[in-house]
């Protein structure tokens, strides 16, 4: 027993109460998709385009169908009638007309636009097979040019890469005031410009991509398992909009995932083969995709190329915000693709901030690499990194110290109602910088220099006082700017007549710990031990309903329903504990798990009345239901706003040009916490990506091939143990004014601060030696170059 | 073409006869069963597949199960004794928070208990140069840290 099982019930909330999912973990005896298997299995490989960009003349499969153990193959020409894969958000362009929404097929349709477009599927007895099939499959390619930088998608004279998208232009959008903006920029004392490049990056989850695919002939229903963040979205747009089947007969199953960080969120073209072929093969058919595989074929993340303005006034107050962003869409529409460097970026512009006016422009372009969607912050990380590397900069240019220039800046009245339409609730930017700084020992910094100066080392320090908006919001409004998904949640609580509890939730748990976390709040409220409450997640045979999990949205959203269905569950005790107790409902109370008559000492056990509603003999069945079990359905009012202050403190060989991250302080406000020791984690895994993205991580195309060079963990570098330091990280907390549990999210924090905290700390430590900006990553070898080219040389 | 192999896995002799090209990864999942053992890479870069092989961490998506033959292989689920007691490494790591998803994890344990047994009073600098092998997305290796250096004041006693 760990020495914060024993929490009592009343407490339970606010407790670092250890993981109820750790137990399988630790023995090996979690379920990921790949450890289940069913009888008469068969194995998929994806065969896929080795060419960036080119037409199918034909493909010849007669004699890889004759290798031995092969079951089927399909391609392109098998799915007649199988729709393309949808994009769940229309985004309404500058000229008023929707996007260029060109087909994304589930197999290649007479063309392949990246190196890794699935070309054919390939089932066979083992996965060997499979493969030494694929081999033999003969695919005449008729090569074309190819444009994998986004700059280069939009140029004159480009390969054209859709008929439907003219230029390459997926659209081009934009949010704010320009008028305004124009103006503030006249009078500005001072303008700071910079331009950056957010870098591409492959998310990386350890568990690669897989699924299973069975179809059950004598009830004529499906059964997908499969590595999703929402199983039920995956589940509706599989079946109403790609392969027209009935939803109901249709169940997705999401077991154990090892992790997401957005790239599991998406409907994938090879599950969506998959379940079509498992109809016409009649065996279940399983895949697990190769890291190679992750690689070419996972949504990627960030990849923008950006241009900002920032105006001020001769004392460092923010005028106005203008930036103008390119983003890279690779060649088709991914899930959620085209509302990250739109809704989810150009919104967070105003930062922690009061600038009063701000304006936007993104134009979206399809290039020949694989879809880019939301990747951990997705926006949001983009979105921060614009504003604390120019404030950085801007601070530098005048002169005004790091924190000051934050301070003259903050908004400090709430609720805040932003120039790029966010209305933030509440927050004290000003709390958590501070608590940063101390925790960073800002004080003692320029002793920590001086003292690396005299080793011949350069010392850096840098912050970022990020906001992201979270738990993404009212459907309504959502829906007025493209959304064609609900994104609400659905909670379930099922009372057993011993009075245990099961909740099913709509919200998916990949790392994040919501069999414990909800179970924290389940037990807090209903005053059950913890083991006493099951919580069920990814399987739409099981859960009501479900959005998923994806924006830091679990706890704000899933768990709001979770609270709204206890509502409902406490108030029909209530009503049971005024029968049994001959009193009136009004006067029954429920507290620490029991039913009270106000004022006196007559109760119920919360058990007692759980029994009662299923053993109905003494019971008021003339007006209440037997049964104690509610569902709820949450859709909230306004995103979440987590704000904090990272600061990064790095040193720098400037023989070699490595960074060393020598430490890391994150001061985040959360709003309220359930379990502390769950939030640090995220916190502390969040800060390790942003890191990854500031230090390490770089997706290559080769510019003329199209090939992706950093196609293996052996090239793309992940971050390892020994390139970050242990974090030092704390909350404060302002509750979120307009959900019960006052809760904001605490999922995407660390990879939104992390990045621009440590490249300003870079920036700070190479002012002495005259560099100003280079862009992410910073390796010894961009870190290096930096120096020389300061130093005159080319 | 199979070839014969006979090993010992958790304490227990297994034999079967397997296609030569089978990866010791393979044949504990795909023959034994034992799937706590997981594949998260094809470079042997991120060891999830990490195993003991004669008492020695390697990473088993990197061997051929005929190289095993005759060896004592130990996966995570043999770690846990009879009567369900989690070896220290595990219960550090739940203690510590050291795993979010879980799926770097028995690699990790299997991996940090290695480097335990090699470097006994591993400090902090040692157990990240030492776990530079395993990768884990979720943790940031923060926790993973401190549960190795409370497995070890355990193990060491």
């Amino acid at each position: 027993m760990g020495a914060n099982d024993t929490a009592t019930m009343t407490s339970v909330v606010g407790q670092s109460v250890l993981r109820k999912e750790d137990a399988r973990f630790l023995t090996g005896t979690g379920q990921y998709t790949d450890d289940v298997s069913m009888p008469r299995q068969t194995y998929a490989y994806f065969l896929r385009s080795p060419h960036a960009h080119a037409n199918i003349d034909s493909i010849d499969v007669a004699k890889a169908k004759q290798s031995p153990g092969v079951v089927d193959i399909f391609t392109g020409a098998d799915l007649q009638g199988v729709n393309g894969l949808p994009c769940g958000w229309l985004i309404t362009g500058t000229d008023g007309k929707p996007m260029n929404e060109p087909p994304h097929p589930v197999l290649a349709q007479g063309k392949v636009r990246y190196v890794g477009d699935a070309v054919a599927l390939v089932i066979a007895e083992s996965p060997a097979q499979a493969k030494d099939a694929a081999e033999q499959i003969v695919v005449d390619y008729d090569v074309l040019p190819s444009a994998v930088d986004s700059l280069d998608a939009l140029a004159d004279g480009a390969p054209q890469i859709h008929e439907q998208a003219p230029g390459n232009r997926c659209y081009t959008w934009a949010l704010g005031d320009k008028a305004a903006v124009d103006a503030a920029f006249a009078n500005a004392a001072h303008v700071t410009k910079i331009d950056i490049v957010n870098n591409r990056l492959i998310p990386n989850a350890i568990e690669p991509r897989a699924a299973l695919a069975h179809y059950d002939r004598a009830n004529d229903e499906y059964t997908l398992y499969v590595a999703n963040q929402n199983p039920h979205v995956e589940r509706l747009l599989m079946t109403a909009f790609v392969l027209g089947l009935p939803e109901h007969k249709v169940r997705v199953i999401a077991p154990d995932v090892g992790g997401g960080f957005g790239s599991k969120i998406y409907l994938y073209p090879e599950e969506t083969a998959m379940v079509f072929a498992s109809k016409k093969i009649h065996r279940p058919i399983k895949w697990a995709a190769e890291r190679s595989e992750s690689f070419l074929s996972d949504a990627h993340g960030r990849d923008h190329v950006t241009h900002a303005e920032l105006a001020l006034d001769k004392d460092g107050k923010f005028l106005a915000m203008r930036v103008h962003t390119t983003a890279n869409m690779g060649a088709y529409l991914s899930t959620f693709a085209s509302c990250i460097p739109t809704i989810l970026y150009a919104t967070l512009l105003a930062g922690q901030y009061t600038t009063p006016a701000i304006y936007c422009e993104v134009a979206a372009a399809f290039t020949n690499t694989a879809p880019v969607d939301a990747y951990r912050g997705a926006g949001r990380p983009e979105a921060t990194y614009v504003v604390e590397r120019i404030v950085s900069q801007a601070a530098m240019e005048m002169g005004i110290a790091q924190d000051e220039i934050r301070r003259r800046n903050f908004v400090r009245e709430f609720p805040y109602q932003t120039p790029v339409a966010l209305n933030y609730d509440i927050g004290d930017y000003e709390q958590t910088l501070d608590a940063a700084m101390e925790m960073a020992d800002v004080a003692g910094f320029p002793a920590r220099k001086a003292e690396a100066q005299k080793r011949g080392k350069l010392r850096g320090l840098g912050y970022a006082a990020y906001i992201e908006a979270c738990g993404l919001a009212p459907s309504n409004i959502a829906g007025a700017l493209g959304a064609r998904a609900g994104l609400f949640e659905a909670g379930q609580v099922r009372v057993h007549p011993t009075g245990s509890v099961t909740v099913f939730t709509g919200s998916h748990s990949h790392g994040q710990g919501h069999e414990t976390t909800f179970a924290q709040i389940v037990a807090g409220r209903l005053g059950v031990p913890v083991e006493n409450v099951s919580v069920v997640h990814g399987d739409t045979g099981r859960i009501p309903f479900g959005m998923g999990t994806y924006g830091s949205r679990s706890l704000a959203v899933g768990g709001t329903a979770i609270v709204k269905a206890l509502d409902k569950i406490v108030a029909k005790g209530k009503k049971i504990a005024a029968h049994l107790l001959e009193a009136a409902e009004s006067d029954i109370e429920f507290r620490d798990g029991k039913f009270t008559v106000a004022g006196t000492d007559r109760s119920k056990a919360f058990a007692e009345i759980a029994l009662s509603a299923y053993v109905p003999h003494n019971y008021p069945l003339g007006t209440l239901e037997p049964g104690l079990d509610e569902t709820a359905f949450y859709d909230p009012t306004n995103f979440t706003y987590p704000a904090g202050t990272h600061i990064c403190e790095v040193e720098i060989d400037p023989d070699t040009g490595v960074v060393d991250v020598v430490a890391f302080s994150a001061c985040d406000d959360f709003g309220n916490i359930i379990n502390p020791m769950i939030v640090e984690g995220q916190v502390h895994g969040g800060v390790a990506q942003g890191l990854g993205q500031a230090l390490r991580e770089q997706c290559v195309y080769d510019r003329d091939s199209g090939q992706l060079l950093t196609g293996s963990l052996m090239d793309y570098a992940l971050p390892r143990a020994d390139d970050v330091p242990s974090f030092n990280v704390a909350t404060k907390v302002t509750p979120c004014t307009h959900n019960p549990l006052g809760a904001k999210g605490c999922g995407e924090a660390g990879a939104i601060g992390a990045p621009a905290a440590m490249m300003n700390a870079v920036m700070d430590a190479l002012a002495p030696v005259g560099v100003t900006h280079f862009d992410m990553p910073a390796s010894p070898y961009r870190v290096w170059n930096a120096i020389r080219a300061a130093h005159g040389h080319a | 073409m199979a070839v014969s192999l006979a090993m010992t896995v958790n304490g227990k002799p297994v034999n079967a006869d397997v296609d030569p090209r089978t990866l010791l990864v393979e044949f504990l999942r795909n023959n034994l069963g034992l799937t706590g053992t997981h594949v998260g890479c094809d470079t042997a870069q991120c060891g999830a597949c990490t195993v003991h092989v004669d008492g020695n961490a390697v990473k088993s998506c990197n061997v051929l199960a005929v190289q095993a033959q005759g060896a004592n292989v130990l996966t995570i689920e043999g770690l846990i004794a009879e009567d369900g007691t989690m070896h220290p490494m595990q219960a550090a790591f739940r203690d510590c928070h050291g795993l979010q998803c879980g799926f770097c994890t028995p690699g990790m344990v299997m991996s940090a208990i290695d480097l335990v047994n090699r470097h006994p009073g591993a400090d902090e600098a040692t157990i990240r140069a030492e776990l530079e092998g395993n990768l884990c997305r979720c943790t940031g290796y923060h926790n993973i840290v401190k549960a190795v250096r409370q497995a070890a004041a355990v193990m060491g006693k």
